[in-house]
């Protein structure tokens, strides 16, 4: 089991309100991801239900036991540092077995389940090695099999991949997601990238300022944005945003719609403009076009685009892929 | 050094300071072998005469030579237990937060600023007198009799001086590989449910290993050669119970002008200082291999 709900949890450091009045409901087994700009409070919310830190106010819930009082590892969870945090004189062994050898196991137990965890992640060959002999993956799964192995109610990862290479990264995105799945534990993910945000949640906590904005699944995120930071955040090239007066919408200050979302046309129709940068990516083009008024908008077209920069061209928006938000940035309507 | 111009440059540009650094250090050692060959006494210049080996002979079956050697093992021993048992467990302690944490350190470190024969005096005649020192204050306000610390257990009284003052360097050390040590590996233990102590036992104390070495290495070459402190407090007595062998050395110079022996002691010195270089380095010194 490990269903974690946050109650009006808040964390000051002095005068300095990280974290205002976070409340959220963790389901039991799902995967969720913190994901914000760096600064949004979304490491220390994760450190919070860690316990490494102590919270100013509000509760925190782990399985309906209020936990706020109770020391890191007595609260049952286990977590994946983004500088994996090895021990670095111990063996891979020694690093994984250090947990249940904390909580007193007996020997051939803690063999056993050692050998189980480094089964699971391919680290059977690497046993007897040190940290430092290890490449990066390798020293990444090393830190996972530590939080496997003490069977947690929940993972807590900490922006793991951040020192992985692409390539690299992409590959571990999915065997953690394939882990978890197969372990079916909870877990909860931090991260500043919104591409493993949308591929790896079950659900995404969008975090800025130290509230959270949105807690949605990825599509519901990224259909129905609840405000104008979630539509900027989430989309890759960014939402565009134009005044809401600017097209003939009074009742609307600000009308977002996504590159992907913008038709485009050599003659005739919607806002004219002039392509000042075409970015040829090969299965995508992205035109950053120049509307003057309406200010620079970015299209996003399928496949290889004949235009080239100085083209004049009219950009129609999809009239059902649009995002008004009125003066507070609030979505209107549903 | 990319080419071969900047290469020879820069060796032409180095051979003045090694060349003097060199004569630094050869001219002393030849003229040291030299001495250490005659039949030398201050008190007789006229007459010197060319002697072998013999002054090594000398030094070598003088009783005195076996307790000074004694005397300087067990010197650097202790103050090198006392500083690294004291030392870690202080560097600890420097380490939390504490309030006003910059002055506490000013205060620890301080002892290794104050000079050997200053703080030896403050030693001998404010804390260790027998009469008007702290020491017997202390003791006869518990109704004890004090301890004549020079005279009781001289040896003992030289160490507690030399490691009072070598702890802040041990401390020092200690504490700044304690701040280099990883927050998230120590945050990681408290999530694997490490006690405090385990995580010291487990964690802190092999990330210490390699300062240990350090400060094992640096102060065993210091601690060979303590000289003021003998001379201010005991001059080497009573008897020869203080006496290492640089204060060996230095009265065979000095005390009895005999320049040709004292010249073979410090060489005898120099293959001691060796010995126990290799030894260290092999016992240690692996710790320092990344």
């Amino acid at each position: 089991m490990g269903q974690i709900t946050l109650q009006g949890v808040r964390k000051s450091f002095g005068p300095v309100n990280i974290i205002k009045d976070a409340n959220l409901d963790i389901d039991n087994g799902s995967f969720v991801v913190f994901v914000g700009p760096s600064g949004c409070g979304k490491t220390t919310l994760l450190r919070l239900i860690a316990g490494l830190e102590d919270v100013t106010g509000g509760q925190i819930l782990i399985d309906g036991k209020n936990v706020v009082d109770v020391p890191p590892a007595k609260r049952g969870l286990s977590m994946v540092f983004q500088s994996y945090a090895l021990y670095p004189h111990m063996s891979v062994r020694g690093n994984i077995a250090f947990g249940l050898k904390m909580a007193g196991l007996p020997r051939p137990d803690i063999d056993r389940k050692v050998e189980a965890a480094a089964a699971t992640l391919n680290l059977t060959p690497y046993l007897d090695r040190k940290p430092r002999e290890l490449s990066g993956g390798q020293r990444q799964r090393v830190a996972i099999g530590r939080a496997i192995v003490r069977e947690p109610k929940a993972f807590l990862f900490d922006e793991p991949l951040s020192n992985l290479d692409a390539a690299l990264r992409v590959q571990m995105r999915l065997e953690v997601t394939k882990l978890q799945k197969q372990l079916g534990t909870t877990a909860v993910y931090v991260t500043h990238d919104q591409v493993e945000a949308m591929t790896m949640a079950d659900k995404i906590v969008v975090l800025n300022a130290g509230n959270i904005e949105q807690y949605g699944s990825p599509l519901e995120l990224y259909e129905r944005p609840a405000n104008l930071f979630v539509a900027g955040f989430i989309g890759s090239p960014k939402m565009n945003f134009v005044p809401g007066e600017a097209v003939g919408e009074l009742a609307v200050a600000t009308l977002g719609v996504r590159p992907e979302h913008l038709k485009i046309g050599k003659e005739g129709e919607g806002w004219p403009g002039t392509v000042s940068v075409a970015e040829h990516l090969g299965s995508d083009t992205f035109l950053y076009v120049d509307t003057g008024k309406l200010g620079m908008l970015t299209a996003r077209c399928i496949g290889e685009f004949s235009l080239k920069a100085g083209d004049r061209v009219w950009l129609s928006p999809d009239p059902a892929r649009l995002h008004r938000f009125d003066k507070d940035g609030a979505v209107i309507g549903t | 050094m990319a080419t071969q111009q900047t290469q020879v440059l820069g060796r032409a540009l180095l051979t003045p300071a090694v060349a003097l650094l060199f004569i630094w250090m050869i001219v002393p050692l030849a003229m040291t072998i030299y001495f250490s060959t005659l039949h030398y006494s201050l008190l007789d210049s006229e007459t010197w005469s060319f002697v072998g080996l013999e002054n090594f002979r000398y030094f070598l079956t003088d009783p005195a030579f076996l307790t000074a050697l004694q005397n300087t093992l067990v010197l650097v021993g202790s103050v090198l237990a006392i500083t690294i048992l004291l030392g870690t467990p202080l560097a600890l302690l420097l380490d939390q937060q504490v309030i006003g944490r910059s002055i506490v350190r000013l205060m620890v470190i301080a002892p290794f600023f104050v000079m050997p024969t200053v703080s030896a005096l403050v030693w001998k005649n404010l804390l260790m007198h027998p009469v008007s020192g702290l020491f017997a204050w202390l003791a006869t306000l518990v109704g004890a009799t004090p301890i004549d610390w020079f005279n009781d257990a001289p040896l003992l009284a030289v160490i507690l001086i030399v490691a009072w003052q070598w702890l802040p360097f041990a401390t020092l050390i200690l504490l700044t590989a304690l701040q280099s040590q990883d927050e998230e590996q120590k945050e990681a233990a408290e999530m694997d449910g490490a006690s405090a102590l385990s995580t010291f036992i487990y964690l802190t104390l092999p990330h210490l290993a390699r300062p240990i070495t350090v400060v094992i290495l640096i102060e065993t070459i210091f601690l060979l050669t303590v000289f003021a402190e003998i001379f201010v407090t005991t001059g080497g007595g009573p008897g020869l119970q203080t006496t290492n062998i640089a204060f060996l050395i230095y009265s065979q110079a000095l005390i009895q002008y005999d320049v040709g022996n004292a010249s073979a002691g410090g060489l005898v010195a120099v293959v001691i200082a060796n010995i126990v270089a290799f030894f260290l380095v092999r016992i240690v010194g692996r710790n320092l291999e990344a």
